[in-house]
């Protein structure tokens, strides 16, 4: 089973109700689409262990710029 | 592996304390009310209770242990164990088991010591007492188990203070050849102590005139290290990797299926960690009861507590097969497999 990016921005955009639908892109900076602090942060763990079964730790969002940068990272944890 | 079984030993009696002081979530100014209602809806704490100064963990374990007592009307001089399982004791020097033994009326027969355990620390301190009690022929035991964390967080600490509530409990287990079986599953993981912790006032980092100085942390985030420093992603992290397979090693050993047990209680962390727990399991709200948005994480308290306080009526009614589920501080955590049958379960108490 493969993952897709704008599969991974519908959940994004499922879970935080803040984001406007069609606004997220992969190119999109997390810190600038919506008020970005630590529960988001642990949302969107917590999203990412449940969709896909994939841990995110501090570095990796802390590395992460963009939506593309995060779904990187989850592609290269994935098992199917 | 610490997998185990402990038999003959009931549970006969259950209770938990609270502060009568209630605190909410929509009243803490130091955030936003955008991140009030933001903390509200992921963490799921709306209230919690604060002691007020000078009320101890024991004081309130005290009056839950009383209830029982007298709901029970059970002889003192027959309780030869008690056990104060706490993170927030009386005074560093003594322990604090032996005040409340003599609070209590208890025997100098009792065995009494304290256990430094946080959140995982009812698994654990069930199977001690189970244990202890077969071990050295004790009838009647007293779990006590309980934390007061609104002293140790800082105010202006928007990952801590929001978090937490007090409570006390108390557990009465009795032995009964014809109870049935506990079964445990007891894990810990020292090296991550660091993830849950209050750097200084103990003998490694002894108090200083430093110890009082505020440091800004992060936005939003200003403590001391005299107070509780929680780094919240790694204790997430920690929980959402180690509590199901734990969960699911205990039931390969008793054979059991999950969805056989009437009731699944999960240490209340924070809402966002038991629901992401639950789904992980594929358990239904109805199954997995939670107390989190009213009392907080109430640190070791806060399986008992939920029990009592969401179960109040099935623990009465029926007798309950149920999974207990304990993790944080330390890094310890566990799990136990057991029946509840009616044990006496007074209301909450205040004090």
């Amino acid at each position: 089973m493969s993952i897709t990016i704008e599969d991974f921005i519908k959940k994004i955009e499922d879970e935080f109700d803040e984001l406007e639908p069609g606004k997220l892109k992969p190119d999109s900076v997390f810190r600038e689409m919506f008020d970005w602090n630590s529960i988001n942060a642990l949302v969107l763990i917590a999203m990412v262990k449940t969709e896909y079964d994939v841990t995110l730790n501090a570095d990796d969002l802390t590395q992460s710029k963009t939506v593309k940068d995060v779904f990187d990272i989850i592609q290269s944890r994935f098992q199917g | 592996m610490a997998i185990f079984t402990t038999a003959g030993i009931k549970v006969s009696g259950l209770a938990a304390c609270v502060p009568s002081k209630e605190v909410s979530n929509y009243d803490y100014k130091w955030v936003s009310a955008k991140e009030r209602e933001q903390l509200v809806k992921t963490i799921g704490v709306e209230k919690r209770r604060h002691v007020e100064k000078g009320t101890t963990t024991s004081d309130m374990c005290q009056a839950a242990a009383e209830a029982i007592l007298h709901g029970l009307s059970v002889d003192r001089s027959q309780i030869n164990l008690l056990i104060f399982i706490s993170q927030t004791r009386d005074y560093f020097i003594p322990q604090t088991s032996g005040i409340v033994q003599d609070k209590l009326g208890l025997p100098k027969s009792c065995i009494s010591f304290d256990v430094s355990l946080g959140c995982s620390g009812y698994v654990y301190g069930l199977s001690l007492a189970a244990g202890l009690m077969n071990a050295f022929g004790i009838s009647k035991a007293l779990l006590l188990v309980g934390d007061i964390s609104s002293l140790n967080s800082a105010y202006r600490d928007k990952s801590t203070y929001p978090l937490f509530g007090d409570a006390g409990t108390a557990t009465l287990l009795e032995r009964e050849p014809e109870a049935p079986p506990m079964h445990f599953n007891l894990e810990g993981d020292g090296s991550g102590y660091q993830a849950i912790i209050i750097p200084d006032g103990g003998m490694r980092n002894i108090l200083t005139k430093k110890s009082f100085n505020y440091k800004k942390i992060a936005p939003g985030i200003y403590r001391t290290p005299l107070h509780v420093a929680l780094n919240g992603i790694e204790v997430f992290n920690f929980s959402l990797r180690e509590v199901v397979p734990n969960i699911r090693q205990l039931l390969k050993y008793t054979g059991e299926e999950l969805n056989n047990f009437d009731y699944v209680v999960f240490h209340q962390a924070n809402k966002l960690i038991n629901e992401t727990l639950r789904k992980m399991l594929k358990l239904p709200p109805e199954k997995v009861p939670l107390s989190i948005g009213k009392f907080g994480n109430t640190s070791s308290a806060s399986i008992p507590l939920t029990l009592v306080s969401e179960l109040h009526n099935p623990l009465k009614n029926r007798p309950l097969k149920l999974l207990l589920s304990a993790f944080g501080i330390g890094l310890s955590w566990g799990a136990t497999s057991l029946i509840l049958q009616q044990p006496y379960c007074p209301d909450i108490i205040e004090i």
